[in-house]
């Protein structure tokens, strides 16, 4: 059995700026992260491997560039990665994304049972958390979403125990396989890959599926698969903050004191 | 040949062979440990070995009074050496060799000095055994049977030699017992014994000395005194350098990184550890040691001598070794704990007498832990993560990294036309309180008239941390990338606000082909003061300064007086000393590091040592480094110190101080 992990490479986006005239992103120069939910999600998935002894696939959708993400995933010791690469899945929105990744879980599950998918709850470029459930709509798989922890694993009955953690609750949930389970960042903290490791990875190769191999109808993929399409990205105008106090203020009483003062004059909470 | 030579003719041999056989079991275990090449500059080695070990000029250390016991030892043993390879030849060839065969005023001589030396030697005997038992500083293992056998042996191989000549000079068989006051004084209690129970005597005195003796010899090897037969080489050995770096590593498939097993620590590390005396002068400078942690300098090269006598034979045979270097639990075995709290501070290496390197052992463990193991204090992750992505150990954005700039008029680093480039680091131009100081040297820069330039945010963090904690393969990559682009730009003299930048760039670089000019501010505003490009006006009013020397730039690159002299010219008046000072000085806790681990175990260290500043009632500290600045200043808050006293960057105080 095999628990397929989806990732993500994103630009790193506390440097990326909106280029103010096109309303795109301006992606030049910033380098590429793995998406830091996917990055628990593989962990999570390792942490099972480790654990139950399952094989574990990272798949990504993205340009040839993304095999860096996945060269990184075999240096924390992913058994197998597949990049999804082809010019036609371009420009896809939710919809076309999880179409392709699901086409690609099914073909891996061609090979060996396929018993969870592992994916991050959201990416920080998107912020949609719309893959991870579209995966598991696609291909019919139970979906545990906002999970924050993995309580139980029965192999022998196929059955997944985890808790999900909402606002004011947590809902433990059974379920059978194969599922789709996205998780949130404090399920794990994940591993450091070592030199060993890391150097084995450098020299990696990276399998390619493009749609030659995945055999995929033009409509289904890319910009033309797409339900949605970006009109324009801009930031909200925002007054200018402003640093109470700022070096002069030693004492942190006093800078706790001009703060509550400046949040009730500002009517944003009250002391009764 | 009597039956008495015969007997001692086995005995001796026998007592031979085990001392041969056990130096061979012992020494044979070095050659496991990883080339060292430590056989360069031979003269100089010599010059070092005559001033180290025959000088013994650390052991006499000011701090260290009874270190003139050892020196008494230590000549005593020397001189009867003499005397006792005489006993043991004499012993064998009665008829070839004796004193008493050389000339006579030769022999008179040599009874003499044996005489004299050897009631020295018992005095000194006395002397240490009431130490260990009546006034035992802390930082030694006082009451171990290890010392007290050593010390009984010698104290009887001194009362047989005594018993034996004064038995003869009764006996008046000693021609020289007129040179001898001490066996004559002997002789003299022994006068009234019959002829024939003092030749028994004699005989059994004599034998008493030989046991002692070869007892001795063959005892040396399996205690803490095998420091007599490795301390003289260590000296040889000594890095000839100061151990301001630590080895690189060759990254290619197949290897092994770190010293997770003992053999893979370098040769010299392991003849390090047979070197120990147990002295514990390196455990009582450690500020980790002296502020609660778990880490004693002294036990972590022991624990490394019982690991390699442990596994050394199994290594040998090509075995697993069955005691785990690292992981602690037991005598021999290193806990982690121990080896992430050192901060690096080299004050361990600084008071040893013989020269033992106890960091880069430290640093080697790390990089098991690190690149091997992937196992680390959780608070690493993120720092090594932001070290890799984002150059800098917060994780703030690159572009951030050139916001001080808009602060003071600072121009942009141009090929072929600006002379320095001031590298600020990372806390000086990314940290609010230490950007200040890099503020504060742009301005003076600027009024001496300096040909200067930053990479503003295109500057990359140095890797210093990285490389402390043992992550050699993210410090490899970062020293590379630096080296080159320095290169490309056609850097060639490079100003560093931050000491732990300036090692970095002056000592660890060269390994990796990087040849540069590199001065610490302090150093680049003595000179412009000296050429007459910049003049102080003696009259900034700091009150009482106490100065605080920076590790990295003081006891690692020996940095001492141009902060001093500075802060006499800005101030008027010589800065105040704490008791632990220049090459003694006290971590501020921040290095190896330590700068970005929670410190839980034990006091903090940065708050001892603001305490010690304190001891001065001071208004003003004075330091020379980022971690400094934010470890004084949060360990003033900390200790709840008068508002008064203030942290102050040298910079900042030459700053005020310009005409």
């Amino acid at each position: 059995m095999q628990i397929v992990t989806c990732i993500k490479q994103v630009p790193d986006t506390t440097q990326v700026k909106i280029d103010p005239v096109k309303g795109t992103l301006i992606r030049e120069g910033v380098p590429s992260i793995i998406n830091p939910f996917d990055a628990h999600a593989l962990e999570e998935g390792l942490r099972l491997k480790d654990r139950y002894g399952f094989k574990v696939t990272a798949i990504s959708m993205g340009p040839p560039s993304a095999e860096v993400t996945l060269r990184n995933a075999v240096a924390v010791g992913v058994d197998n990665v597949i990049l999804l690469s082809d010019r036609a899945f371009g420009g896809a929105d939710t919809l076309a994304t999880s179409m392709v990744l699901a086409t690609a879980i099914r073909k891996l599950n061609e090979e060996e049972e396929v018993a969870l998918v592992l994916c991050g709850k959201q990416t920080i470029d998107g912020d949609t958390a719309q893959v991870g459930p579209g995966i598991a709509t696609r291909l019919g798989f139970q979906q545990l979403t906002s999970v924050d922890r993995i309580e139980e694993l029965d192999l022998k009955n196929k059955r997944i125990t985890v808790r999900c953690k909402f606002e004011e609750r947590y809902e433990i949930l059974n379920s059978c396989f194969p599922a789709m389970i996205a998780v949130l960042r404090e399920i794990n903290r994940p591993r450091y890959p070592t030199v060993p490791m890391r150097l084995m990875a450098q020299d990696y190769k990276v399998t390619v599926w493009d749609n030659k191999i995945m055999q995929m109808n033009e409509n289904e993929i890319g910009l033309k698969g797409s339900a949605t399409a970006v009109r324009r990205i801009f930031s909200p105008d925002r007054a200018k903050g402003q640093i109470l106090g700022g070096d002069e203020v030693q004492d942190p009483e006093d800078a706790a004191r001009m703060l509550i003062n400046k949040l009730v004059s500002k009517n944003l909470i009250s002391l009764q | 040949m009597t039956l008495r030579v015969t007997m001692f003719a086995i005995v001796f041999a026998v007592a031979i062979i085990f001392f041969l056989w056990s130096c061979w079991q012992r020494f044979s275990l070095v050659t496991l440990g990883r080339a060292d090449n430590r056989f360069d500059r031979i003269g100089l080695r010599f010059v070092n070995m005559l001033l180290y070990a025959f000088g013994q000029k650390r052991v006499v250390s000011g701090k260290y009074p009874f270190g003139w016991n050892h020196f008494i030892f230590f000549w005593c043993f020397l001189i009867l050496l003499i005397s006792n390879t005489e006993f043991l030849l004499h012993g064998l060839f009665p008829e070839v060799i004796a004193l008493s065969y050389l000339p006579q005023g030769l022999y008179y001589a040599l009874a003499l000095i044996f005489d004299i030396v050897s009631i020295v030697a018992l005095v000194a005997v006395i002397v240490a055994i009431s130490r260990r038992l009546w006034f035992a500083p802390k930082y030694i293992d006082a009451k171990t049977v290890d010392a007290f056998v050593i010390l009984g042996l010698v104290g009887i191989l001194m009362l047989a030699f005594f018993s034996l000549h004064g038995s003869d000079i009764a006996l008046g068989n000693e021609q020289a017992a007129a040179y001898m006051p001490v066996s004559s004084f002997v002789g003299m209690l022994f006068s009234g014994i019959m002829p024939a129970t003092l030749e028994t005597m004699k005989l059994v005195f004599w034998w008493i000395h030989a046991f002692a003796l070869l007892g001795f010899l063959c005892y040396l090897p399996y205690s803490k005194h095998m420091h007599i037969l490795t301390s003289i080489p260590n000296c040889f050995f000594k890095s000839i350098d100061k151990v301001n770096t630590q080895t690189p590593e060759v990254f290619q498939k197949e290897n092994v990184y770190g010293a997770g097993r003992v053999d893979r620590m370098r040769w010299k590390d392991l003849f390090d550890s047979y070197s120990c005396t147990e002295c514990g002068r390196c455990t009582d400078n450690c500020p980790a040691a002296s502020t609660g942690k778990d880490l004693k300098p002294r036990l972590v090269i022991h624990d490394i001598k019982v690991n390699l006598l442990h596994n050394g034979g199994l290594i040998r045979k090509g075995k697993e070794p069955q005691l785990p270097l690292i992981g602690g639990g037991r005598e021999g075995s290193v806990k982690e704990d121990t080896i992430w709290a050192c901060t690096t501070c080299g004050a361990c290496m600084e008071v040893c007498p013989v020269f033992i390197e106890h960091v880069p052992k430290l640093v080697y463990m790390r990089r098991d832990l690190v690149e091997m193991q992937a196992k680390f204090p959780d608070e690493l992750l993120s720092l090594f993560e932001n070290l890799e992505n984002r150059s800098n150990p917060w994780g703030i954005i690159p572009a951030e990294r050139g916001r001080w700039v808009a602060e003071v008029q600072a121009p942009a680093f141009e090929k072929g036309k600006t002379e320095y480039l001031f590298y600020t680091g990372c806390a000086g131009s990314l940290d609010t309180r230490n950007k200040r100081n890099t503020a504060a040297i742009a301005r003076i820069l600027n009024a001496a008239g300096v040909s200067w330039g930053t990479f503003g945010k295109d500057e990359k963090c140095c890797g210093d941390s990285a490389r402390r904690l043992g992550n050699e393969y993210v410090f490899d990559r970062m020293a590379r990338e630096n080296i080159k682009v320095f290169n490309d730009a056609g850097v060639k003299k490079i100003i560093v606000e931050c000491p732990h930048c300036y090692n970095t760039l002056k000592n660890d670089y060269k390994q990796f082909g990087g040849d540069f000019e590199v001065i610490h501010h302090a150093e680049l505003i003595s000179q412009l003061i000296e050429s007459g490009r910049l003049k102080l006006e003696g009259k900034v009013d700091a009150g009482r300064l106490v100065f605080h020397d920076s590790c990295y730039l003081g006891r690692y690159n020996g940095v001492f007086d141009q902060p001093r002299k500075l802060i006499e010219m800005a101030t008027g008046k010589a800065p105040l000393e704490m008791k632990k000072n220049r090459e003694l000085s006290f971590c501020c806790g921040a290095g190896g590091g330590r700068m970005w681990m929670e410190e839980t175990e034990g006091t903090r260290i940065n708050m001892a040592r603001v305490n010690q500043a304190m001891e001065s009632d001071p208004d003003t500290i004075c330091v020379c480094c980022p971690y400094c600045v934010t470890m004084m200043e949060d360990g003033l808050t900390d200790i709840k110190a008068p508002e008064k006293v203030k942290v102050i960057e040298l910079s900042e105080l030459v700053e005020k101080a310009l005409k």
